[in-house]
Protein backbone atom coordinates (compact mmCIF):
# COMPACT_ATOMS: atom_id res chain seq x y z
CA UNK A 1 0.00 0.00 0.00
CA UNK A 2 2.65 2.45 1.02
CA UNK A 3 4.57 1.83 -2.20
CA UNK A 4 1.50 2.59 -4.29
CA UNK A 5 0.99 5.77 -2.32
CA UNK A 6 4.61 6.71 -2.84
CA UNK A 7 4.04 6.63 -6.59
CA UNK A 8 1.71 9.57 -6.15
CA UNK A 9 3.38 12.94 -5.57
CA UNK A 10 2.34 13.67 -2.05
CA UNK A 11 3.44 17.19 -1.24
CA UNK A 12 0.74 19.46 -2.53
CA UNK A 13 2.73 22.55 -3.24
CA UNK A 14 6.13 21.07 -4.10
CA UNK A 15 5.59 21.05 -7.85
CA UNK A 16 3.60 24.16 -8.41
CA UNK A 17 4.86 26.30 -5.55
CA UNK A 18 6.73 28.58 -7.88
CA UNK A 19 4.16 28.67 -10.60
CA UNK A 20 0.71 29.69 -9.44
CA UNK A 21 -1.50 30.29 -12.42
CA UNK A 22 -0.16 27.52 -14.64
CA UNK A 23 -2.67 24.84 -15.60
CA UNK A 24 -2.90 22.32 -12.80
CA UNK A 25 -5.72 20.50 -14.56
CA UNK A 26 -6.58 20.60 -18.24
CA UNK A 27 -10.02 19.47 -19.29
CA UNK A 28 -10.29 18.48 -22.95
CA UNK A 29 -13.55 17.71 -24.78
CA UNK A 30 -15.05 16.32 -21.61
CA UNK A 31 -18.57 14.95 -21.90
CA UNK A 32 -20.52 13.06 -19.27
CA UNK A 33 -23.87 11.30 -19.30
CA UNK A 34 -26.25 9.34 -17.18
CA UNK A 35 -27.40 6.62 -19.61
CA UNK A 36 -28.65 8.45 -22.68
CA UNK A 37 -28.97 11.74 -20.82
CA UNK A 38 -25.95 13.84 -21.66
CA UNK A 39 -25.35 16.37 -18.88
CA UNK A 40 -21.86 17.69 -19.68
CA UNK A 41 -21.03 18.54 -23.28
CA UNK A 42 -17.54 18.80 -24.72
CA UNK A 43 -15.99 21.03 -22.06
CA UNK A 44 -12.53 22.52 -22.61
CA UNK A 45 -11.17 24.30 -19.58
CA UNK A 46 -7.86 24.92 -17.83
CA UNK A 47 -7.83 24.96 -14.05
CA UNK A 48 -4.99 27.12 -12.78
CA UNK A 49 -2.71 25.99 -10.00
CA UNK A 50 -3.29 27.55 -6.58
CA UNK A 51 -6.20 29.66 -7.74
CA UNK A 52 -9.87 29.39 -6.96
CA UNK A 53 -12.17 28.51 -9.83
CA UNK A 54 -15.89 29.00 -9.19
CA UNK A 55 -18.44 27.21 -11.30
CA UNK A 56 -21.86 28.78 -11.52
CA UNK A 57 -24.99 28.00 -13.47
CA UNK A 58 -28.66 27.14 -13.00
CA UNK A 59 -29.78 23.83 -11.51
CA UNK A 60 -29.23 20.98 -13.90
CA UNK A 61 -26.55 22.79 -15.92
CA UNK A 62 -24.05 19.99 -15.26
CA UNK A 63 -21.76 21.86 -12.89
CA UNK A 64 -21.80 19.22 -10.13
CA UNK A 65 -21.40 16.39 -12.63
CA UNK A 66 -18.49 18.30 -14.17
CA UNK A 67 -16.56 18.52 -10.90
CA UNK A 68 -17.35 14.91 -10.12
CA UNK A 69 -15.57 14.04 -13.36
CA UNK A 70 -12.46 15.79 -12.03
CA UNK A 71 -11.81 13.07 -9.47
CA UNK A 72 -13.67 10.24 -11.17
CA UNK A 73 -16.60 10.31 -8.77
CA UNK A 74 -19.10 10.54 -11.63
CA UNK A 75 -18.39 7.03 -12.86
CA UNK A 76 -19.44 5.56 -9.48
CA UNK A 77 -23.10 6.17 -10.40
CA UNK A 78 -24.72 3.29 -12.25
CA UNK A 79 -25.02 4.00 -15.98
CA UNK A 80 -22.72 7.01 -15.84
CA UNK A 81 -20.31 7.49 -18.71
CA UNK A 82 -17.46 9.90 -19.43
CA UNK A 83 -15.57 10.73 -22.62
CA UNK A 84 -12.71 13.14 -23.22
CA UNK A 85 -9.66 13.89 -21.15
CA UNK A 86 -8.86 15.38 -17.77
CA UNK A 87 -5.14 15.99 -17.30
CA UNK A 88 -3.66 16.45 -13.84
CA UNK A 89 -0.14 17.83 -14.21
CA UNK A 90 -0.29 16.61 -17.79
CA UNK A 91 -1.37 13.07 -16.93
CA UNK A 92 -4.78 11.78 -18.04
CA UNK A 93 -6.95 10.80 -15.07
CA UNK A 94 -8.86 8.48 -17.32
CA UNK A 95 -5.71 6.85 -18.68
CA UNK A 96 -5.07 3.15 -18.22
CA UNK A 97 -3.58 2.13 -14.95
CA UNK A 98 -4.78 5.14 -12.99
CA UNK A 99 -6.17 4.03 -9.63
CA UNK A 100 -9.26 6.15 -8.89
CA UNK A 101 -8.80 5.71 -5.14
CA UNK A 102 -5.27 7.09 -5.22
CA UNK A 103 -6.38 9.79 -7.62
CA UNK A 104 -8.96 10.95 -5.10
CA UNK A 105 -6.16 11.48 -2.60
CA UNK A 106 -4.69 14.02 -4.99
CA UNK A 107 -8.05 15.51 -5.88
CA UNK A 108 -10.15 15.73 -2.71
CA UNK A 109 -13.79 16.62 -2.41
CA UNK A 110 -16.09 18.40 0.04
CA UNK A 111 -19.82 18.02 -0.42
CA UNK A 112 -22.90 20.18 -0.08
CA UNK A 113 -24.18 18.60 3.10
CA UNK A 114 -21.55 18.24 5.83
CA UNK A 115 -21.09 14.48 6.04
CA UNK A 116 -18.77 13.60 8.90
CA UNK A 117 -19.14 10.10 10.28
CA UNK A 118 -21.53 11.14 13.06
CA UNK A 119 -20.59 8.65 15.75
CA UNK A 120 -16.89 8.57 14.92
CA UNK A 121 -14.76 10.95 16.99
CA UNK A 122 -13.51 14.23 15.58
CA UNK A 123 -9.99 12.84 15.55
CA UNK A 124 -10.98 9.64 13.74
CA UNK A 125 -13.01 11.62 11.23
CA UNK A 126 -9.87 13.54 10.26
CA UNK A 127 -7.90 10.33 9.93
CA UNK A 128 -10.64 8.43 8.07
CA UNK A 129 -9.23 9.11 4.60
CA UNK A 130 -5.76 7.99 5.58
CA UNK A 131 -7.10 4.85 7.22
CA UNK A 132 -9.28 4.03 4.19
CA UNK A 133 -6.33 4.21 1.83
CA UNK A 134 -4.13 2.43 4.37
CA UNK A 135 -1.60 5.21 4.24
CA UNK A 136 -1.57 6.29 7.85
CA UNK A 137 1.29 3.83 8.49
CA UNK A 138 3.85 5.16 10.87
CA UNK A 139 2.93 8.83 10.45
CA UNK A 140 2.24 10.73 13.62
CA UNK A 141 -1.55 10.62 13.79
CA UNK A 142 -1.74 13.38 16.42
CA UNK A 143 0.30 15.69 14.22
CA UNK A 144 -1.80 14.94 11.16
CA UNK A 145 -4.97 15.69 13.15
CA UNK A 146 -3.66 18.97 14.49
CA UNK A 147 -2.27 20.08 11.15
CA UNK A 148 -5.45 19.24 9.19
CA UNK A 149 -7.75 20.82 11.79
CA UNK A 150 -5.55 23.91 11.92
CA UNK A 151 -5.61 24.20 8.12
CA UNK A 152 -9.39 23.87 8.23
CA UNK A 153 -9.55 26.64 10.88
CA UNK A 154 -11.23 24.31 13.36
CA UNK A 155 -8.38 23.36 15.71
CA UNK A 156 -8.96 26.06 18.32
CA UNK A 157 -12.62 25.15 18.60
CA UNK A 158 -12.15 21.39 19.03
CA UNK A 159 -8.65 20.80 20.41
CA UNK A 160 -10.05 19.99 23.87
CA UNK A 161 -12.61 17.51 22.65
CA UNK A 162 -10.99 15.52 19.88
CA UNK A 163 -12.71 12.37 21.13
CA UNK A 164 -16.20 13.87 20.95
CA UNK A 165 -18.34 12.51 18.11
CA UNK A 166 -18.26 14.40 14.80
CA UNK A 167 -22.02 14.70 14.97
CA UNK A 168 -21.78 16.84 18.11
CA UNK A 169 -20.42 19.80 16.13
CA UNK A 170 -22.48 22.60 14.59
CA UNK A 171 -23.20 22.50 10.85
CA UNK A 172 -20.43 24.94 10.03
CA UNK A 173 -17.95 23.08 12.22
CA UNK A 174 -18.97 19.79 10.62
CA UNK A 175 -18.25 21.23 7.19
CA UNK A 176 -14.82 22.41 8.34
CA UNK A 177 -14.28 18.93 9.81
CA UNK A 178 -15.01 17.52 6.35
CA UNK A 179 -12.51 19.97 4.89
CA UNK A 180 -9.97 18.83 7.51
CA UNK A 181 -10.67 15.22 6.53
CA UNK A 182 -10.08 16.08 2.88
CA UNK A 183 -6.87 17.99 3.72
CA UNK A 184 -5.48 15.22 5.94
CA UNK A 185 -4.55 13.16 2.89
CA UNK A 186 -2.65 16.16 1.50
CA UNK A 187 -4.48 16.60 -1.77
CA UNK A 188 -3.29 18.93 -4.53
CA UNK A 189 -6.72 19.93 -5.70
CA UNK A 190 -9.78 20.50 -3.54
CA UNK A 191 -13.22 20.23 -5.12
CA UNK A 192 -16.05 21.84 -3.17
CA UNK A 193 -19.59 21.14 -4.29
CA UNK A 194 -21.87 23.80 -2.81
CA UNK A 195 -19.96 23.68 0.48
CA UNK A 196 -21.94 26.47 2.13
CA UNK A 197 -25.47 25.93 0.92
CA UNK A 198 -26.47 24.33 4.22
CA UNK A 199 -24.67 26.92 6.37
CA UNK A 200 -25.67 30.24 7.95
CA UNK A 201 -23.89 33.47 6.86
CA UNK A 202 -21.32 33.39 9.67
CA UNK A 203 -20.37 29.77 9.01
CA UNK A 204 -20.29 30.63 5.30
CA UNK A 205 -17.94 33.56 5.95
CA UNK A 206 -15.63 31.20 7.90
CA UNK A 207 -15.47 28.77 4.98
CA UNK A 208 -14.85 31.60 2.51
CA UNK A 209 -12.12 32.99 4.75
CA UNK A 210 -10.65 29.50 4.84
CA UNK A 211 -10.77 29.26 1.03
CA UNK A 212 -8.66 32.43 0.84
CA UNK A 213 -6.04 30.83 3.05
CA UNK A 214 -6.16 27.41 1.38
CA UNK A 215 -5.62 28.83 -2.08
CA UNK A 216 -2.02 29.56 -1.09
CA UNK A 217 -1.39 25.81 -1.07
CA UNK A 218 -4.14 24.15 -3.04
CA UNK A 219 -5.92 24.43 -6.34
CA UNK A 220 -9.60 24.90 -5.51
CA UNK A 221 -12.72 24.37 -7.57
CA UNK A 222 -15.95 25.49 -5.94
CA UNK A 223 -19.41 24.84 -7.32
CA UNK A 224 -21.90 27.37 -6.01
CA UNK A 225 -25.44 28.52 -6.54
CA UNK A 226 -24.58 31.72 -4.80
CA UNK A 227 -23.26 34.28 -7.26
CA UNK A 228 -22.06 36.59 -4.52
CA UNK A 229 -20.04 33.71 -3.10
CA UNK A 230 -18.41 33.09 -6.47
CA UNK A 231 -17.74 36.84 -6.73
CA UNK A 232 -16.20 36.95 -3.25
CA UNK A 233 -14.23 33.75 -3.13
CA UNK A 234 -12.87 32.98 -6.59
CA UNK A 235 -10.20 34.21 -9.00
CA UNK A 236 -11.84 32.78 -12.08
CA UNK A 237 -15.48 32.00 -12.73
CA UNK A 238 -16.94 29.57 -15.25
CA UNK A 239 -20.58 29.80 -16.27
CA UNK A 240 -22.26 26.56 -17.31
CA UNK A 241 -25.57 26.31 -19.13
CA UNK A 242 -27.28 23.16 -20.44
CA UNK A 243 -24.10 21.18 -19.90
CA UNK A 244 -21.97 23.60 -21.90
CA UNK A 245 -19.30 26.03 -20.78
CA UNK A 246 -20.60 29.43 -21.88
CA UNK A 247 -17.82 31.58 -20.49
CA UNK A 248 -14.78 31.32 -18.26
CA UNK A 249 -13.34 34.68 -17.25
CA UNK A 250 -11.49 36.40 -14.43
CA UNK A 251 -14.13 36.74 -11.70
CA UNK A 252 -14.05 40.52 -11.56
CA UNK A 253 -14.51 40.74 -15.30
CA UNK A 254 -17.32 38.18 -15.38
CA UNK A 255 -19.34 39.95 -12.70
CA UNK A 256 -18.85 43.48 -14.02
CA UNK A 257 -18.72 42.95 -17.77
CA UNK A 258 -19.33 39.39 -18.93
CA UNK A 259 -18.44 38.57 -22.51
CA UNK A 260 -21.50 36.48 -23.28
CA UNK A 261 -25.08 37.73 -23.27
CA UNK A 262 -26.26 34.48 -21.64
CA UNK A 263 -23.88 35.04 -18.73
CA UNK A 264 -25.16 38.60 -18.34
CA UNK A 265 -28.76 37.41 -18.35
CA UNK A 266 -28.08 34.68 -15.79
CA UNK A 267 -26.09 36.73 -13.29
CA UNK A 268 -28.47 39.67 -13.46
CA UNK A 269 -31.44 37.36 -12.89
CA UNK A 270 -33.01 37.64 -16.31
CA UNK A 271 -33.67 33.93 -16.73
CA UNK A 272 -37.28 32.77 -16.69
CA UNK B 1 -35.50 42.91 -24.53
CA UNK B 2 -34.89 40.34 -21.79
CA UNK B 3 -36.32 41.38 -18.46
CA UNK B 4 -35.39 40.52 -14.92
CA UNK B 5 -37.22 37.53 -13.52
CA UNK B 6 -37.89 39.55 -10.38
CA UNK B 7 -40.38 42.12 -11.67
CA UNK B 8 -40.06 44.35 -8.64
CA UNK B 9 -36.32 44.63 -9.25
CA UNK B 10 -36.97 45.30 -12.92
CA UNK B 11 -39.35 48.08 -11.84
CA UNK B 12 -36.78 49.58 -9.46
CA UNK B 13 -34.14 49.76 -12.20
CA UNK B 14 -36.60 51.30 -14.65
CA UNK B 15 -37.65 53.86 -12.09
CA UNK B 16 -34.03 54.76 -11.44
CA UNK B 17 -33.44 55.12 -15.17
CA UNK B 18 -36.48 57.39 -15.53
CA UNK B 19 -35.39 59.52 -12.58
CA UNK B 20 -31.96 60.10 -14.09
CA UNK B 21 -33.57 61.12 -17.37
CA UNK B 22 -35.92 63.51 -15.59
CA UNK B 23 -33.02 65.03 -13.70
CA UNK B 24 -31.06 65.38 -16.94
CA UNK B 25 -34.10 67.10 -18.47
CA UNK B 26 -34.32 69.55 -15.58
CA UNK B 27 -30.61 70.34 -15.82
CA UNK B 28 -30.86 70.86 -19.60
CA UNK B 29 -33.76 73.25 -19.02
CA UNK B 30 -31.76 75.16 -16.39
CA UNK B 31 -28.83 75.58 -18.77
CA UNK B 32 -30.99 76.73 -21.69
CA UNK B 33 -32.89 79.18 -19.50
CA UNK B 34 -29.68 80.57 -18.01
CA UNK B 35 -28.25 81.08 -21.50
CA UNK B 36 -31.49 82.81 -22.55
CA UNK B 37 -31.34 85.03 -19.44
CA UNK B 38 -27.83 86.06 -20.49
CA UNK B 39 -28.65 86.70 -24.12
CA UNK B 40 -31.94 88.50 -23.44
CA UNK B 41 -30.54 90.32 -20.40
CA UNK B 42 -33.50 89.07 -18.39
CA UNK B 43 -32.82 89.08 -14.60
CA UNK B 44 -36.33 87.80 -13.80
CA UNK B 45 -35.77 84.70 -15.90
CA UNK B 46 -32.37 84.27 -14.21
CA UNK B 47 -33.95 84.48 -10.74
CA UNK B 48 -36.70 82.03 -11.67
CA UNK B 49 -34.11 79.62 -13.05
CA UNK B 50 -32.03 79.74 -9.87
CA UNK B 51 -35.07 78.44 -7.99
CA UNK B 52 -35.09 75.29 -10.15
CA UNK B 53 -31.80 74.20 -8.62
CA UNK B 54 -33.61 73.02 -5.50
CA UNK B 55 -35.36 70.24 -7.37
CA UNK B 56 -32.10 69.21 -9.04
CA UNK B 57 -30.46 68.98 -5.63
CA UNK B 58 -33.37 66.91 -4.38
CA UNK B 59 -32.99 64.62 -7.43
CA UNK B 60 -29.36 64.03 -6.52
CA UNK B 61 -30.16 63.01 -2.95
CA UNK B 62 -33.09 60.80 -3.93
CA UNK B 63 -31.24 59.01 -6.74
CA UNK B 64 -28.27 58.44 -4.44
CA UNK B 65 -30.58 56.90 -1.86
CA UNK B 66 -32.23 54.70 -4.45
CA UNK B 67 -28.83 53.47 -5.66
CA UNK B 68 -27.74 52.68 -2.10
CA UNK B 69 -30.94 50.78 -1.53
CA UNK B 70 -30.51 48.70 -4.70
CA UNK B 71 -26.87 48.00 -3.82
CA UNK B 72 -27.81 46.86 -0.32
CA UNK B 73 -30.87 44.84 -1.20
CA UNK B 74 -30.19 43.49 -4.68
CA UNK B 75 -26.40 43.14 -4.94
CA UNK B 76 -26.52 44.04 -8.65
CA UNK B 77 -24.03 42.43 -11.02
CA UNK B 78 -22.70 42.91 -14.55
CA UNK B 79 -24.77 45.44 -16.54
CA UNK B 80 -26.92 46.22 -13.50
CA UNK B 81 -23.83 46.93 -11.40
CA UNK B 82 -22.43 49.20 -14.10
CA UNK B 83 -25.77 50.97 -14.28
CA UNK B 84 -25.80 51.70 -10.54
CA UNK B 85 -22.19 52.86 -10.41
CA UNK B 86 -22.82 54.97 -13.51
CA UNK B 87 -26.00 56.44 -11.96
CA UNK B 88 -24.09 57.46 -8.82
CA UNK B 89 -21.54 59.35 -10.91
CA UNK B 90 -24.01 60.82 -13.37
CA UNK B 91 -26.08 62.48 -10.66
CA UNK B 92 -22.97 64.16 -9.31
CA UNK B 93 -22.12 65.61 -12.72
CA UNK B 94 -25.73 66.61 -13.35
CA UNK B 95 -25.96 68.33 -10.01
CA UNK B 96 -22.75 70.23 -10.71
CA UNK B 97 -24.13 71.38 -14.06
CA UNK B 98 -27.20 72.64 -12.18
CA UNK B 99 -24.91 74.63 -9.89
CA UNK B 100 -23.09 76.07 -12.88
CA UNK B 101 -26.42 77.13 -14.41
CA UNK B 102 -27.06 78.99 -11.15
CA UNK B 103 -23.67 80.68 -11.53
CA UNK B 104 -24.56 81.68 -15.08
CA UNK B 105 -27.83 83.16 -13.83
CA UNK B 106 -26.01 85.16 -11.15
CA UNK B 107 -23.75 86.62 -13.83
CA UNK B 108 -26.79 87.32 -16.02
CA UNK B 109 -28.28 89.37 -13.18
CA UNK B 110 -25.01 91.31 -12.77
CA UNK B 111 -24.56 91.86 -16.50
CA UNK B 112 -28.13 93.10 -16.92
CA UNK B 113 -27.26 96.00 -14.62
CA UNK B 114 -24.52 97.16 -16.97
CA UNK B 115 -24.59 98.41 -20.56
CA UNK B 116 -24.54 95.62 -23.12
CA UNK B 117 -21.16 94.42 -24.27
CA UNK B 118 -20.24 93.73 -27.91
CA UNK B 119 -21.48 90.21 -28.58
CA UNK B 120 -18.68 87.62 -28.46
CA UNK B 121 -19.24 85.11 -31.29
CA UNK B 122 -17.34 82.30 -29.53
CA UNK B 123 -19.56 82.54 -26.45
CA UNK B 124 -22.73 82.08 -28.47
CA UNK B 125 -21.22 79.07 -30.21
CA UNK B 126 -20.07 77.58 -26.90
CA UNK B 127 -23.52 77.99 -25.41
CA UNK B 128 -25.12 76.21 -28.36
CA UNK B 129 -22.52 73.47 -28.38
CA UNK B 130 -22.71 72.56 -24.68
CA UNK B 131 -26.50 72.46 -24.86
CA UNK B 132 -26.29 70.09 -27.80
CA UNK B 133 -23.77 67.96 -25.91
CA UNK B 134 -26.12 67.72 -22.94
CA UNK B 135 -29.04 66.71 -25.10
CA UNK B 136 -26.97 64.21 -27.05
CA UNK B 137 -25.50 62.57 -23.94
CA UNK B 138 -29.01 62.14 -22.49
CA UNK B 139 -30.09 60.53 -25.76
CA UNK B 140 -27.00 58.28 -25.75
CA UNK B 141 -27.89 57.23 -22.20
CA UNK B 142 -31.49 56.50 -23.17
CA UNK B 143 -30.46 54.50 -26.23
CA UNK B 144 -27.48 52.91 -24.45
CA UNK B 145 -25.42 54.04 -27.46
CA UNK B 146 -21.70 54.17 -26.72
CA UNK B 147 -20.81 55.54 -30.17
CA UNK B 148 -23.05 58.56 -29.65
CA UNK B 149 -21.49 59.13 -26.23
CA UNK B 150 -18.02 59.01 -27.78
CA UNK B 151 -19.11 61.62 -30.32
CA UNK B 152 -20.06 63.92 -27.44
CA UNK B 153 -16.57 63.55 -25.97
CA UNK B 154 -14.98 64.58 -29.28
CA UNK B 155 -17.09 67.74 -29.36
CA UNK B 156 -15.57 68.93 -26.10
CA UNK B 157 -12.32 69.75 -27.96
CA UNK B 158 -14.29 72.29 -29.95
CA UNK B 159 -15.69 73.80 -26.75
CA UNK B 160 -12.16 74.18 -25.40
CA UNK B 161 -10.98 75.81 -28.60
CA UNK B 162 -13.87 78.27 -28.55
CA UNK B 163 -13.15 79.00 -24.90
CA UNK B 164 -9.57 79.99 -25.65
CA UNK B 165 -10.79 82.07 -28.59
CA UNK B 166 -13.29 83.83 -26.32
CA UNK B 167 -10.53 84.57 -23.80
CA UNK B 168 -8.37 86.18 -26.45
CA UNK B 169 -11.26 88.29 -27.76
CA UNK B 170 -12.24 89.39 -24.25
CA UNK B 171 -8.69 90.32 -23.28
CA UNK B 172 -8.32 92.45 -26.36
CA UNK B 173 -11.69 94.14 -25.74
CA UNK B 174 -10.84 94.83 -22.11
CA UNK B 175 -7.41 96.20 -22.91
CA UNK B 176 -8.96 98.56 -25.47
CA UNK B 177 -11.69 99.83 -23.17
CA UNK B 178 -10.99 99.87 -19.39
CA UNK B 179 -14.62 100.84 -18.76
CA UNK B 180 -15.59 97.37 -19.97
CA UNK B 181 -13.51 95.73 -17.24
CA UNK B 182 -16.36 94.93 -14.86
CA UNK B 183 -18.53 93.49 -17.64
CA UNK B 184 -15.51 91.77 -19.10
CA UNK B 185 -14.79 89.91 -15.88
CA UNK B 186 -18.39 88.68 -15.66
CA UNK B 187 -18.25 87.61 -19.28
CA UNK B 188 -14.97 85.77 -18.75
CA UNK B 189 -16.64 83.89 -15.90
CA UNK B 190 -19.53 83.00 -18.23
CA UNK B 191 -17.03 81.55 -20.72
CA UNK B 192 -15.40 79.52 -17.96
CA UNK B 193 -18.79 78.23 -16.76
CA UNK B 194 -19.78 77.13 -20.27
CA UNK B 195 -16.44 75.38 -20.64
CA UNK B 196 -17.05 73.57 -17.34
CA UNK B 197 -20.47 72.41 -18.55
CA UNK B 198 -18.67 70.90 -21.55
CA UNK B 199 -16.33 69.06 -19.16
CA UNK B 200 -19.24 67.65 -17.13
CA UNK B 201 -21.03 66.61 -20.33
CA UNK B 202 -17.81 64.79 -21.27
CA UNK B 203 -17.78 63.04 -17.89
CA UNK B 204 -21.39 62.00 -18.45
CA UNK B 205 -20.48 60.64 -21.87
CA UNK B 206 -17.57 58.65 -20.41
CA UNK B 207 -19.97 57.22 -17.84
CA UNK B 208 -22.36 56.16 -20.62
CA UNK B 209 -19.49 54.44 -22.49
CA UNK B 210 -18.64 52.52 -19.31
CA UNK B 211 -22.28 51.62 -18.79
CA UNK B 212 -22.66 50.26 -22.30
CA UNK B 213 -19.22 48.86 -23.15
CA UNK B 214 -17.78 48.22 -19.70
CA UNK B 215 -14.71 50.23 -20.75
CA UNK B 216 -13.27 52.90 -18.50
CA UNK B 217 -12.05 55.56 -20.93
CA UNK B 218 -11.37 58.30 -18.37
CA UNK B 219 -7.92 59.86 -18.52
CA UNK B 220 -7.11 57.45 -21.33
CA UNK B 221 -4.30 59.62 -22.66
CA UNK B 222 -2.68 60.15 -19.28
CA UNK B 223 -2.84 56.50 -18.27
CA UNK B 224 -1.35 55.38 -21.56
CA UNK B 225 1.73 57.53 -20.95
CA UNK B 226 4.80 55.71 -19.63
CA UNK B 227 5.56 56.18 -15.92
CA UNK B 228 7.43 59.32 -15.06
CA UNK B 229 6.11 61.22 -18.07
Amino acid sequence: MSTAAAAVPSTPAADDAKRPGRAKMEVRALSAAFGSNQVVRAIDLDIEARRVLAIIGPSGCGKSTFVRCLNRMHEITLGATVTGQVLLDGEDLYGRGVDPVLLRRRVGMVFQKPNPFPTMSIKENVLAGLRLTGTLGGTDAARVVESALTSAALWDEVKDRLDAPGGSLSGGQQQRLCIARALAVEPEVLLMDEPCSALDPIATARIEDLIHVLRERYTIVIVTHNMQQAARASDTTAFFLHGELVECSPTERLFTHPRDRRTEDYITGKFG
Amino acid sequence: MVRHTDREYEGELRELNDRILKMAGRVEAMVSRSVRALVERDPDLARATILLDESVNADEVEIDEQCQSILARRQPLAGDLRFISCALKMVTDLERIGDIAVNLCERAIELAREPALTPIAELGQMALLVQEMLKEVADAFTARAADRARAVIRRDDMVDELYHGALRTMLSLMSQDPRALQRGIHTLAVAKFLERIGDHATNLAEEVVYLVDGKDIRHAGKRAAPPGV
